[in-house]
């Protein structure tokens, strides 16, 4: 799908409006990380990914691993501008009986490729995609989008090293570095120190971007495009991105904002949306 | 006598044949686990991740969620709990078609000792909603049984002893997972038992019959989904049970047909198991006889219950 920056861009500011609009409907959710990855997802999703929406389970599709499982908001507003949800599910989410559960359930939503909420977990099954994709003689690729918090996880680092062993160029990970986790900024949590150097050292090809500045995002998926290793995005990011009092804020990782606030936000994104 | 692990190895080989999208996934225990001679037959479909359990279980789950089949081959102690979350979220909740095999179940990986031996495996198995727990009494039951296991839709985790174990079954014996096999009718006390102390199992319903006692012997090599059915049959005519198992009393077989029993309600239940305690190094027969998991105390169990 050929699509110019700034489309990308306002197709990111939709996905930020529509996925807060979710979560305030739902008194609960996961805002600051859906904010932060926005422009990722819908790069991958109004670009790069090849999906049929009306076939979700294509098997010629690529594949989309939400590995930090809890921002699903992100990603339910990409799959419902897609057409992959009907737009009167936009109220469901965390309902009870809804396809929209708290974390990504790949037996209940179509357009979602793995069950994930577990940190870590997620990377892994993404790794596996890939291994069996790739040797059963397929060329479509797997994107896995991963929290910085979550590289706490040992397991993240067992699977990337897995998918350098077996060279798998068709795994690309982004990693949404927000620099802030549940309990506080991660410096404090656990320090990440160079994410990059540490995937670098692992044998990724690795990349460091602005992961809100949509060229930059365009540019890596196309340098992507060549490897013959997996690839490692670091994307610096803001948590909250959008909505001034959200960015930056610990207390937004997993609270849903009240009438007053949900208006302020959703005014700003309307707002930026026209920047 | 011959280990379940070599009925594991030697099962996987004629599987690979028959089945292209049976692959294994192994966590540097392959040599232990017996894989080797898939590995050497289908490269291409084996997968080793090194000493990284938790990233095998959800790399299989990766692997399922594009149509293959992986069987992740590991021991009973690091497949039950190290990457038992892994199971519980990336396999069972999505219901994947992964299947969890493991060698060194129970106390027999004597000479290794407790952090080895695994007695807790089927009773966290067992409460994963989802999960298809199994444990072969013998070279042929285990053979067979992952066989079934490959053909059954959903997640199977079944467990294998490292040390030989005595024959029960011949090669033309047929095994379906959900359902327990009566090896001998009786009506006036059951033994019930699973995995490799199934031929004590057996030496003891001989004793007892020989002594006159009309002894029924099952073996409930399916710990989940529990043959419901024929213990219902067997609880309506015996009021009572003995269950035999290597593994930790508490959660095991003998829980299931203790829940069953009570349930049902007029039956009497004793449960021969490990007894709620960590192994040690030694001879399998003595870690055995420590917990009373010998042929004599099933007997003796026996007929306590029927002086009762």
């Amino acid at each position: 799908m050929e699509r110019t920056v700034s489309e990308l861009q306002q197709k990111a500011m939709e996905l930020r409006r529509c996925a807060l609009w979710m979560i305030y409907a739902a008194q609960s959710g996961h805002p600051g990380g859906s904010l932060s990855a926005a422009d990722i997802v819908a790069a991958l999703y109004f670009r790069e990914l090849r999906l049929r929406p009306e076939e979700p389970q294509w098997p010629e599709r690529d594949r989309f691993v939400l590995s930090k499982g809890h921002v699903c908001p992100i990603q339910y507003a990409a799959l419902l501008l897609r057409g992959f949800l009907s737009p009167e599910e936009k109220g469901t989410l965390r309902k009870k009986g809804s396809r929209l559960q708290g974390h990504p359930d790949m037996k209940r939503t179509p357009g979602i490729d793995i069950s994930t909420g577990s940190l870590g977990q997620g990377v892994s099954c993404a790794v596996g995609m890939a291994l069996g994709l790739r040797r059963q003689g397929s060329r479509v690729r797997v994107f896995c989008l991963a929290g910085d918090g979550e590289c706490n996880e040992g397991q993240v680092w067992e699977a990337v090293e897995t998918a350098v062993k077996y060279r798998l160029s068709n795994f690309i990970l982004f990693v949404d570095q927000n620099g802030l986790q549940n309990d506080g900024p991660c410096e404090e949590i656990m320090p990440p120190q160079s994410l990059a150097e540490k995937f670098r050292s692992f044998g990724c090809r690795t990349y460091e971007i602005d992961g809100h500045a949509m060229e930059e995002i365009l540019a890596v998926l196309d340098a992507a495009q060549d490897s013959d290793v997996p690839v490692a995005v670091v994307a610096h990011t803001v948590k909250g991105k959008g909505v001034s009092f959200m960015e930056h804020a610990v207390k937004w990782h997993g609270t849903a904002p009240n009438e007053e606030e949900f208006r302020l936000a959703m005014t700003e994104l309307e707002r930026g949306a026209v920047r | 006598m011959r280990s379940l692990r070599d009925a594991y190895g030697d099962a996987l080989l004629e599987l690979g044949e028959e089945f292209p999208k049976v692959w294994v996934v192994d966590v540097d225990v392959g040599r232990s686990c017996k894989t080797g001679a898939f590995q050497e037959a289908w490269p291409e479909r084996y997968v080793n991740v090194g000493i990284a359990e938790q990233n095998a279980a959800g790399l299989a789950a990766g692997l399922a969620a594009v149509g293959i089949t992986p069987f992740v081959t590991t021991y009973a102690a690091f497949g039950s709990m190290r990457m038992c979350e892994q199971i519980r979220q990336s396999i069972c909740y999505p219901r994947l078609n992964v299947k969890i095999m493991c060698s060194h179940g129970g106390l027999t990986p004597a000479n290794d000792g407790a952090t080895h031996q695994c007695v807790e495996d089927l009773g966290i198995m067992r409460t994963l909603p989802g999960m298809t727990v199994v444990a072969p009494g013998d070279y042929f039951a285990a053979k067979k049984l992952v066989r079934a296991a490959a053909v059954y839709e959903g997640p199977v985790y079944m467990r294998f002893t490292r040390d030989p174990i005595p024959f029960v079954y011949d090669s033309g014996e047929t095994f379906t997972i959900g359902k327990g096999k009566v090896l001998r009718e009786g009506d006036q006390a059951a033994i019930i038992a699973a995995g490799d102390v199934l031929s004590q199992a057996k030496a003891a319903a001989e004793a007892l019959a020989a002594k006159g006692v009309r002894i029924c012997l099952v073996d409930m090599h399916t710990i989940k989904p529990l043959d419901t059915a024929l213990l219902e049959q067997i609880m309506s005519v015996c009021g009572n049970i003995v269950t035999v198992e290597d593994h930790n009393i508490i959660n095991g077989l003998g829980s299931a047909v203790a829940e069953q029993a009570a349930e049902h309600g007029g039956c009497r239940v004793r449960r021969i198991g490990v007894q709620d305690r960590f192994g040690e190094s030694g001879p399998y027969p003595a870690l055995l006889e420590d917990n009373g998991i010998t042929v004599d105390h099933i007997i003796e169990s026996v007929e306590a219950l029927l002086r009762r």
